[in-house]
């Protein structure tokens, strides 16, 4: 088995060596630039992005013309929420998104408050949804945008979006969504979800960095976004530069993987997550955070009070994993998506993500139960708040030195 | 961040875990730290009566360089003279143990550690408590 085992599919996937071996021909003897429009070389790759182009339509049931290639869900979620709110002023400054979103939904949405924007920020209730009810309540005649993740990266719960973007479209707002940790992994259909843009990269399904896709829907209604660079009017004038053509091909071939193999690794892989979240909650004081129905097959994000999960991490060098705590004096804040379910920060501190993958193993998951027990087990004879529970002293009512 | 191979040292094999009674004259206790900042350490000491520590023990929530400080604080206690002991600086242990910048506030703690110990083994045996200085984190 090697070693450490990757467990944190949800930071970043490894590259499928089948992407790997569609991409590599567009390195070399096929570089045209797929702008060249008078010469073989460019039609060559041409015929790649297009190619790819299907391939990522069909996954998210779209036409090729709706898919808008980028730099990756960063540039997607910029150019969709700055792209919407300077294209659709007029009729409104008013955004909703919630405060479990990706920074780059949420650093995006306070940049544009700066320009005019009033931005909404939902809470979530304890298992990580949206209150549907709390979101048709924020909505308002100026609501140009529901900006709503379909599932979260940290703890895999998936937003209802079917009901989200129905809401949005009875008030006249469109219905965004960042779709990163969902595409490949889940169906998603753009049609029957109501969504008219959605954001997601390549190397969360793997496919290669820095290659992503925004999808702007062109009819019921027609969506429009202002382009954020300069330049040469690629992707019909949204999201001007050179294609980068190898990246475009292996996103292509990553969704055409996912989408023939994701009935059977959906199966597979939430046998094995499952295997090792009930395994894991059976240890004492062990939380498993967020919805348990609603969530991603492949994600589990656990609590072991007591223990410090940066602390954790580290007796658990045999495991790469990521975890809710940050301990650095720059920012001892743990997990704002952890804190915003209600977790108490003790408990954020205490949190571990296992993000399991396509080439994730029975054997692996075996191994990563047993190194988390143990490590779980070493930590916790040198936790003073261990042996305080185990007192039965209520750590709560203790008067801790803030620092 | 990688480690340095002290840290992984004492984080592996920590030295001095474990509980001496607090109850005991002999026995100062400092508790340090809070749940929610992610790090809390509690340190120990054990007092002869010519004012010499001779045993130390420590139990520390937090993160390896929170586990490494205070297994490191307990080894330097061993046998100083309470005097001594209050000297230990937190920049000592930066340096021992070559703590990055962002792992600074972890020598802190074990400083403050020290100190809160001391202070309730004086405190128990009628002295003055010792004004500690506020630190910064």
């Amino acid at each position: 088995m090697k070693q450490p085992i990757y467990l944190d599919n949800n930071a970043t996937t490894p590259l499928d060596p089948r992407v790997l071996e569609a991409m590599l021909p567009y390195f070399t003897e096929k570089f045209g630039n797929a702008a060249s429009r008078n010469h073989a070389f460019g039609w060559v790759a041409e015929e790649g992005v297009d190619y790819a182009r299907e391939q990522v339509a069909k996954l998210i049931g779209c036409t090729e013309k709706e898919v808008i290639f980028t730099s990756g869900a960063t540039e997607a979620d910029n150019l969709a929420i700055k792209g919407v709110f300077e294209m659709y002023k007029d009729k409104g400054n008013h955004i909703i998104t919630a405060v479990t979103e990706h920074k780059a939904v949420l650093d995006t949405c306070k940049h544009l408050e700066k320009n005019g924007a009033r931005v909404t920020y939902l809470g979530v209730k304890e298992d990580g949804l949206v209150d549907l009810a709390e979101l048709e309540a924020a909505m308002t005649p100026e609501t140009i945008l529901v900006s709503i993740m379909y599932g979260n990266n940290e703890i895999g719960v998936i937003q209802p979006v079917k009901e989200i973007s129905a809401i949005a479209h009875k008030y006249g707002a469109l219905f965004m969504t960042d779709a990163t940790q969902a595409v490949g992994k889940i169906p998603v259909d753009v049609n029957a979800d109501g969504i008219d843009l959605m954001a997601f990269s390549a190397h969360k399904m793997y496919g290669p960095k820095g290659v992503g896709a925004l999808y702007v829907r062109r009819k019921n209604p027609r969506v429009k976004v202002t382009s954020q660079m300069d330049g040469g009017g690629h992707e019909r004038g949204m999201r001007s530069g050179t294609l980068n053509v190898p990246g475009i091909v292996g996103l292509g071939k990553a969704c055409e993987l996912c989408r023939l193999e994701m009935e059977s690794e959906t199966i597979r892989l939430s046998a094995l997550r499952d295997k090792l979240e009930s395994t894991l909650n059976k240890m004492e004081e062990s939380y498993v955070n967020g919805n348990t129905q609603h969530r991603l097959p492949h994600v589990a994000n656990i609590s072991f009070k007591y223990v410090e999960g940066e602390g954790l991490m580290m007796a658990m060098s045999d495991l790469a994993v990521s975890s809710g705590s940050a301990c650095t004096s720059a920012s001892l804040e743990p997990s704002y998506v952890l804190k915003s379910l209600g977790l108490s920060d003790d408990l954020a501190h205490s949190s571990i993500r296992y993000g399991l993958g396509r080439f994730t193993t029975e054997e692996e998951i075996d191994q990563a139960i047993a190194v988390t027990q143990k490590a779980v087990n070493h930590l916790r004879e040198l936790s003073p708040l261990w042996e305080m529970f185990k007192e039965g002293i209520d750590l709560s009512k203790i008067e801790w030195a803030e620092h | 961040m990688a480690y340095s191979e002290k840290v992984i040292d004492h984080y592996n094999n920590p030295r001095n875990v474990g509980t001496l009674n607090k109850d005991s004259k002999f026995v100062g206790t400092g508790l340090v730290g809070a749940p929610e900042c992610g790090d809390v350490m509690r340190l120990q000491i054990e007092v002869s009566e010519d004012n010499v520590i001779t045993d130390a023990k420590f139990k520390t929530f937090g993160c390896g360089s929170a586990i490494a400080s205070s297994s490191l604080a307990t080894e330097w206690l061993k046998g100083k003279t309470i005097d001594e002991a209050l000297s230990i600086d937190n920049m000592d242990i930066v340096e021992e143990l070559a703590l990055p910048p962002v792992k600074i506030h972890c020598s802190v703690l074990a400083e403050d550690a020290i100190k809160s110990a001391i202070n309730d083994y004086r405190v128990k045996n009628g002295l003055e408590a010792i004004v500690l200085e506020k630190s910064h984190h």
